[in-house]
């Protein structure tokens, strides 16, 4: 979906202004915000993918003018209310009033740690072998989904250099859908900043974008 | 997106009672252990941070053999020493030199390697750098006060899928006798996003 989130190459938000020693949380709801967000997850009622499209679903006003956090657990109450994990009278009171849904899995404290430490690893046994390799030239697609894709605006259509294969990834624009994995391979692909920016952009640097199979064609 | 310090109090204490208001709901309705949360909360505030990734770089910085694993496999070599989970599963460390220096972003979200790193700062999943990082690098780059030589060209890695970058900042002259330990202290998180390079000796207490 071409939303707020898929910033790459705008020009209007200003310079980068890093806070001198930040501190990790700001304020005790920013913490609980995190482990709320991170603990639903868990639950296994969605995955990253379909979490990433609540987010970047989120209306474009909201999007730009809160913080991540804030965009996090808003995303997490409409995943919750879209499954019927929740109702919009119960974020308003706090109180139960509907039967719980049966969910996946809750992770207790015991078994926190080693459910972090494990996380999610999204890559795949290939029922094929890859098609392209490094150093194989590939053209973006010029594709406009209105659902979720990690290809970004400033990519689509360009032409640059595979310079990694990844191995084969779960793939993010049918798994936000809850269409399933179907694992795609992955590439680095390398472009010259002036294939993607223009003749004001600077000589000799590049981009590296991670490319699934589908986004790509040869050039 | 706004910068958490623009926000007013009022603001600020309503997300606070929000919070409180939806985790004992959830709480309440049996999708949570709070227990387990406050172990979520612990680990990203007290175990998991940039210092895992300095070991990281110490290490690559003084032992050969752990560079190369870290070039084969990054993943399993960055697991040697513990680190290990959510948001670095897939681990790729990326070199600076004189030619080439590398840098991270996230343009779409804010992904970001936990593993080694921690949770991003405020600025890495701002508009400004998620903007700007892919297509004026160098001048993002000054506004953290990194003035790169003109002939070095800059790669941007934008974590568009699950692969996970570690920057491997140029290890500082004068540091050929020093112990990971000490090098460690070198390496300042921004180093590893390529937004900062490692400290000078001088720059560290002794």
């Amino acid at each position: 979906m071409n939303g707020p989130h898929d910033m790459g190459g705008m020009q209007c938000y200003g310079p980068v202004i890093p806070q001198k020693n930040e501190p990790l949380f700001h304020g005790e709801w920013e913490k609980r915000a995190m482990a709320l967000t991170v603990g639903m997850g868990f639950c296994g009622q969605w995955n990253i993918d379909a979490s990433r499209f609540a987010r970047e679903s989120l209306s474009p006003t909201f999007y730009l003018s809160k913080t991540y956090y804030q965009i996090w657990l808003h995303g997490l109450q409409n995943l919750m209310l879209e499954r019927g994990l929740v109702t919009e009278n119960e974020l308003a009171t706090g109180k139960m009033e509907t039967h719980p849904v049966d969910v996946k899995r809750v992770v207790s404290s015991a078994d926190m740690p080693a459910a972090l430490a494990a996380g999610g690893p999204v890559e795949r046994e290939p029922s094929q072998s890859a098609t392209l390799s490094v150093g194989d030239r590939v053209t973006t697609l010029n594709i406009h989904p209105q659902s979720h894709t990690r290809l970004p605006r400033y990519a689509r259509g360009k032409t640059g250099t595979i310079i990694a294969v990844h191995g084969c990834h779960v793939f993010p624009d049918t798994n936000a859908l809850g269409e399933g994995e179907n694992p795609q391979w992955l590439y680095a692909v390398q472009f010259d900043s002036r294939t993607l920016f223009g003749p004001d952009a600077e000589m000799g640097n590049t981009v590296v974008v991670d490319c699934w199979e589908p986004y790509l064609a040869r050039a | 997106m706004s910068h958490d310090h623009d926000h007013d109090h009022s603001e600020w204490s309503d997300m606070e009672l929000k919070v409180k208001t939806l985790e004992s709901l959830l709480v309440e309705k049996g999708y949570l252990d709070q227990a387990a949360l406050d172990v979520i909360v612990e680990t990203y505030e007290h175990k998991v941070g940039p210092r895992n990734g300095a070991q990281v770089v110490a290490k690559a910085w003084s032992d050969e053999g752990y560079l190369q694993r870290l070039r084969d496999n990054a993943s399993a070599a960055i697991a040697e020493l513990g680190f290990t989970g959510r948001q670095g599963e897939h681990m790729r460390v990326v070199e600076n030199t004189a030619e080439t220096h590398n840098m991270v972003v996230c343009t779409l979200c804010s992904c970001y390697p936990w593993s080694v790193l921690g949770l991003p700062p405020v600025w890495y999943k701002s508009a400004p750098y998620r903007s700007r990082a892919v297509s004026e690098p160098r001048k993002v780059l000054s506004e953290f006060d990194v003035i790169l030589p003109k002939k070095t060209k800059i790669q941007v890695w934008d974590s568009t899928a699950e692969m996970r970058y570690l920057v491997i900042p140029m290890r500082p002259k004068g540091t050929q006798d020093w112990s990971e330990e000490k090098l460690a202290n070198l390496v300042t998180r921004d180093s590893m996003i390529g937004t900062g390079v490692a400290l000078l000796p001088e720059e560290v207490s002794p």
